[in-house]
């Protein structure tokens, strides 16, 4: 596997294409610890990065290989790391205090089944682990939803430009499916502008006062001034950074909100249904958070039901719910774990629904 | 003519004021920090990882940009520092509980990797910051608030001796246990941390410096009764010492 880009689409697994974007939009040190289903992508950057010359840790445990992240990203280099699921848990103290921070640390997540060991088949479980986080405190991580290799590639290149303008750890959120399946990917140049980090990023107190990157009271006393402005940065993410892809919603009776991997079969399914001649839409939000909060409203207006896919107990259906607010019925088709259900299987719980 | 026999290093902030109880020892082991940096000309140059402990307020003196960690976690940052931009003087400053009890992993293995940083640890066999209780390098027989019969082996087991363990890594090129209890010892002190910065610069591999240092609050002891304690019960089991110095395998060197 080599990093390169090119114009011509080559056949690639998830894990690899996550990592080959990532040293393409100038990841300069990775730090990681082995687990399934993610590993290729410590042992794609193990052999890259040094070849690039750039730096490689094999990292104790995962709580170290957060820490390491958020320590390179305050020199102002960009940085990740990655991991799954039971061992993601390992990471969200530093997650919490990346936020506090304000570091630009970037987490590729790729789920497996839970909770605890669960099992290695892919998952949406950690819906909440990524959008509400295991951290104290308020916070907010941005995190994005791929759905093919493609955007695996894409949203990785995005996971590092929304980070450094931001200043906000950012979660790629991809699942064992995705991570693990071949698809064609083609990989253009890092599409956007690198982001000055002079005034803030740790580099040796010459010709200026020293700088301290804190997360105990980074306002001195007043911790209430801090999170407000923090949260006055996540209403900017939501104005400013919520993505999302709509398919047939403009005359949907029923539309069908559904992320990552699982979105493929459930694009599927609406058309069977259109073929049946029910009216189906899909929504499937790109960023989790910022969450198409304001379009779900929208559209509550005048759909009859929302129904939410999902492979875990049913966790975004509740974003989908807060959003709706009790106008129209939300409904929830979901598997606990594993690949998702087919369309054929989602067709027939919909009209079980209806 | 007059002749100046004192003054504030470079390294130090000019409006910082003091914060660690009368007594105690963490303020001559900043001092000696700083002074190192100032004397190396490190100053400009150097990135910190302070981590959660009363250790961490060594940015509140230190004129040298900073990183603060969470506790144990001052080493993995380090680490993250030191690979992102090796051409920076990346130096740690820990408390026991933090470097070998919750960050043993971090510390060992930024040592077994022989991390190009400096590692300073202050033992005052105690969690200095919240009230006392027992910690990693607590002495057999020591009263603390979660050993108030003393500490004994049945519950509690035995205190760690961490200059001897880091020095048994590979990657470490020089680990020393030194104490503040006297004059003659602080100068010794001060040699230690320097050979420690200097292992870094010179590339050689990871530096680690132990520091004995008294707790009189916590020890509920006046400071010269704590620093008498130090004398006869810590160094007693917490031998002063250089337990490893790869520079003496240079024979041109030094």
């Amino acid at each position: 596997m080599t990093a390169t880009i090119t114009d011509k689409r080559v056949l690639m697994k998830g894990n690899y294409a996550i990592a080959n974007a990532a040293v393409l939009a100038g990841c300069q040190c990775y730090f990681g610890y082995p687990i399934t289903p993610q590993s290729e992508i410590g042992e794609f950057m193990s052999g890259k990065m040094q070849e690039l010359g750039r730096a490689y840790v094999s990292a104790e445990s995962e709580l170290a290989a957060i820490n390491m992240t958020i320590g390179a990203c305050s020199t102002g280099v960009k940085a990740m790391t990655s991991s799954s699921s039971c061992a993601v848990s390992l990471m969200q103290e530093g997650l919490s205090y990346a936020t506090s921070d304000q570091l630009p640390v970037v987490l590729v997540s790729v789920m497996r089944g839970g909770p605890g060991l669960g099992n290695i088949y892919p998952s949406q479980g950690d819906y909440f682990q990524a959008t509400r986080g295991g951290g104290n405190g308020d916070y907010k991580l941005i995190v994005l939803a791929p759905s093919t290799v493609q955007e695996c590639a894409d949203l990785t290149y995005k996971a590092f430009y929304l980070a450094q303008k931001y200043r906000n750890p950012t979660v790629l959120l991809a699942d064992g499916l995705l991570g693990q399946m071949m698809e064609p990917v083609e990989f253009k140049e890092y599409p956007y502008p690198e982001i000055d980090n002079s005034q803030w990023k740790l580099s040796g107190a010459k010709g200026r006062d020293a700088r301290i990157i804190r997360s105990y009271a980074p306002l001195a006393d007043n911790q209430c001034v801090f999170l407000e402005k923090l949260f006055e940065k996540y209403r900017t993410i939501e104005e400013n950074e919520t993505e999302w892809e709509e398919i047939g919603t403009e005359d949907a009776d029923i539309v069908l909100v559904s992320f990552g991997s699982t979105s493929r079969n459930v694009k599927t399914a609406a058309k069977i249904c259109r073929q049946n001649g029910m009216k189906v839409g899909v929504l499937r939000p790109i960023t989790l958070f910022p969450f198409p909060t304001k379009r779900l409203q929208e559209l509550s207006q005048k759909v009859k039901m929302f129904i939410s896919v999902e492979v875990n107990m049913g966790q975004m259906v509740q974003d989908v719910r807060l959003a709706v607010n009790g106008k129209v019925p939300v409904e929830l088709i979901h598997k606990g774990v594993g690949t998702p259900p087919s369309p054929e299987e989602i067709v027939k719980q919909i009209e079980e629904l209806i | 003519m007059a002749t100046q026999v004192f003054k504030i290093p470079d390294s130090f902030k000019k409006d910082a004021k003091y914060t660690f109880c009368p007594g105690c020892d963490h303020g001559v082991a900043v001092r000696l920090v700083g002074e190192c940096l100032s004397e190396l000309g490190l100053t400009e140059n150097t990135i910190a990882a302070c981590s959660i402990g009363c250790s961490v307020t060594i940015y509140d003196f230190l004129n040298v940009d900073s990183l603060e960690a969470p506790h144990g976690r001052a080493l993995a940052e380090a680490t993250g520092i030191k690979r992102a931009c090796p051409d920076k003087f990346v130096f740690t400053y820990q408390g026991d509980g933090d470097f070998a009890s919750i960050g043993l992993a971090e510390s060992m293995h930024a040592a077994l990797r022989g991390e190009k940083i400096s590692a300073i640890c202050i033992n005052n066999t105690t969690y200095g910051m919240t009230g006392g209780q027992l910690g990693p390098t607590t002495l057999l027989g020591q009263v603390t608030t979660t050993s108030p019969t003393g500490r004994n082996l049945e519950y509690y087991g035995y205190p760690i001796k961490i200059a001897e363990h880091i020095a048994l890594c590979d990657g470490t090129a020089f680990s020393a246990r030194v104490s503040l209890d006297s004059v003659p010892n602080i100068r010794k002190a001060k040699q230690a941390i320097k050979k420690a910065f200097e292992v870094q610069m010179k590339g050689l591999g990871f530096g680690f410096v132990e520091i004995l240092s008294s707790c009189p609050t916590n020890w509920r002891m006046t400071p010269e009764k704590a620093h008498e304690r130090v004398r006869d019960e810590m160094m007693q089991i917490f031998k002063p010492g250089i337990y490893k110095d790869i520079t003496k395998d240079f024979s041109n060197e030094n």
